[in-house]
């Protein structure tokens, strides 16, 4: 079976005046790949992140995501991704149901398809309760929840997670790493940037980010034996001390 | 268009589930205007004041009949010596008193003058000015009247007639101000937090990464309130008509047009607020102390522009609301048409412009 290349990144580069935020990065995301993007704040992998979902435009490089180019076809690119940031932004003063309807609007689906996804996606999550509830009433963890369902509603080749377990308890934190191996299997690639070193373990691989540079990009079992290190955590912390 | 649609739908959603924009949309508009309308007023009416008579004779009790009998004022006391004058001004009712000195009949037939002094309260000086200058027409009134059988070698007769508001109604100086405080309030203020709030939350990001172009989503999100300030321009040009019967002498169709420019104006310059500030209060902040004080104090709302030291008057032409007030008030109040105030709306026009450009130009994709 022929491996499909989904995100291809050649010397991609942004330069905010004298600052370059992000250096000549290039990397490779298969389909149906679970994609760590890791690094120390500041060291540029929201701006890198960025550029792929088309809101920034790089300085220099190429990049081609989902098949289209993030110089030329932005709005290409906008239709074949999800994304979900940290803030798991919904509109608290909207229900669950309006909430999953208007997002389905702007992603131009059908209202038959939005109501019986939305059904699916209720009863998935087991929201049959909250449906009606106002989005701000509900705990975080399960904000977090339909914010994912949310940013798979119009079958995205591609998810973007910026940071999607901030502020979450450990036990919703892996019920929602399940969801994301979920889709993964489905066929959704998953490019995903967080904190938790342990949640790096779960990635197919990783990419670490230091001062715009990629450092390292492997399987965290390869990355692992190559810094002669038990966990992720010390691999992190080599590689940002060195 | 059906993605538009469902955009705007949502942002209904919030207006109406956020008792404060309900507050300051549909109540706000309707306590302003009964507010100027009935208790905030330059007329006088019934004013107390106290009468310190030394004469007490023919003359002046004629004239402190004339003056209780007329609505203006009403005689709360009489009192008996000098002293106890900033006596009744302490107690505060009073509000003038008028002191006759003594034989005052004597010295009008005799000397032909005779001297009455009129002590306003003067911590409030609007007040104080209307008060002594009835009580001075009252007088010479009276004066007309005794000199009608002499005839004077010259006589200048003053014939002054108010014309567009011959009533001196307050209310008809308000309605335009109050129209243009609140299109101000709604459109620029509204917007300006409905856009930083979607910053705020993070959601803004969400739209941004849609498919939806950026342009698609501001105008989303000012389209609501355009639709809603019509309707507030609408209920305040209304209740004007019927409840304080302010004559709309010009064309309606006008006024509305010259209403949606404004209205116009105003959000874009609640979208450019929203380009530079980050949190809805910040945002606030500057439609507050930017937006809502110079049109308060320096569109010659309430303070005339042209008694302002020249410096403000030069600056009150960089306020849209200046222009605006100019315009409804010939509309409504002289029943002018576009050939008198075509001036006006083509600053207002410019104004516009100008503000959609900056605004364009300052709205880049920037998050954080």
């Amino acid at each position: 079976m022929k491996e499909e290349t989904v995100i291809k990144v050649e010397g991609l580069t942004k330069v905010f005046g004298d600052f370059t935020a992000v250096n000549k990065i290039s990397f490779h995301v298969r389909k149906g790949e679970i994609f760590g993007f890791l690094g120390a704040n500041g060291a540029g992998k929201t701006t890198a992140m960025k550029m792929l979902i088309g809101i920034s435009a790089p300085s220099s490089g190429s990049a081609n995501v989902a098949g289209f180019d993030v110089y030329t076809q932005t709005e290409d690119i906008k239709k074949s991704i999800g994304y979900m940031s940290q803030k798991f932004a919904l509109y608290d003063d909207l229900t669950v149901k309006e909430n999953i309807r208007f997002f389905g609007g702007i992603y131009g689906l059908s209202k038959a398809r939005i109501s019986q996804k939305s059904n699916l996606l209720i009863e998935e999550l087991g929201l049959e309760k909250v449906a009606h509830s106002l989005v701000g009433s509900l705990p975080l963890g399960w904000k977090q929840k339909i914010a994912f369902s949310v940013s798979l509603l119009h079958d995205p080749k591609i998810v973007f997670l910026d940071e999607p377990t901030g502020g979450v308890d450990p036990i919703t934190r892996r019920q929602f790493w399940e969801m994301i191996y979920k889709a993964a299997n489905n066929g959704t690639t998953i490019f995903v940037t967080t904190h938790y070193m342990d949640e790096a373990e779960y990635c197919d691989r990783v990419s670490i980010m230091v001062d715009g540079n990629i450092e390292a990009l492997d399987t965290p079992k390869n990355l692992k034996t190559h810094f002669g290190s038990d966990s992720m955590n010390e691999v992190f912390l080599k590689l940002a001390r060195s | 268009m059906k993605r538009f649609f469902g955009f705007v739908q949502k942002e209904f959603y919030h207006i109406f589930r956020d008792r404060r924009s309900l507050f300051i949309l549909f109540g706000m508009p309707v306590a302003q205007i009964m507010l100027f309308g009935f208790a905030i007023t330059n007329e006088i009416n019934n004013v107390d004041i106290a009468i310190l008579d030394r004469s007490q004779d023919a003359s002046t009790k004629e004239i402190i009949s004339k003056i209780s009998s007329s609505d203006y004022f009403s005689i709360l006391q009489h009192i008996k010596e000098e002293a106890e004058i900033e006596e009744v001004f302490k107690n505060g009712k009073v509000k003038a008193v008028l002191y006759f000195e003594k034989e005052f009949s004597k010295k009008l037939i005799k000397q032909h003058t005779a001297k009455v002094q009129i002590v306003t309260d003067a911590t409030d000086p609007n007040v104080a000015n209307t008060i002594s200058n009835y009580i001075n027409s009252i007088l010479s009134n009276y004066q007309e009247e005794q000199n009608r059988s002499i005839t004077l070698v010259y006589q200048i007769v003053p014939q002054s007639r108010m014309v567009f508001n011959a009533e001196l109604k307050s209310v008809y100086m308000f309605v335009p101000g109050v129209m243009t405080v609140i299109l101000m309030l709604v459109s620029a203020m509204m917007t300006s937090i409905s856009i930083t709030r979607e910053k705020e939350l993070g959601t803004m990001e969400i739209l941004l990464v849609s498919p939806l172009n950026p342009f698609q989503v501001i105008i989303g999100k000012v389209f609501p309130y355009i639709f809603l300030s019509i309707i507030n321009a609408a209920a305040i040009v209304i209740l004007s008509i019927f409840v304080f019967h302010v004559p709309v002498n010009g064309s309606l169709f006008l006024l509305g047009l010259e209403s949606v420019l404004f209205i116009v104006t105003s959000l874009a310059l609640g979208i450019l607020i929203s380009t530079i500030s980050t949190t809805q209060q910040m945002a606030m902040m500057i439609s507050l102390m930017g937006l809502m004080l110079p049109v308060i104090l320096l569109s010659g709302f309430i303070f005339p522009i042209s008694s302002m030291p020249v410096p403000l008057q030069v600056i009150s032409n960089i306020v849209p609301a200046k222009w605006f007030i100019v315009i409804v008030k010939g509309i409504m109040l002289k029943g002018v048409g576009i050939r008198i105030v075509w001036k006006e709306t083509l600053v207002l026009l410019g104004m516009t412009l100008l503000f959609i450009g900056l605004s364009v130009r300052k709205y880049k994709i920037r998050l954080e």
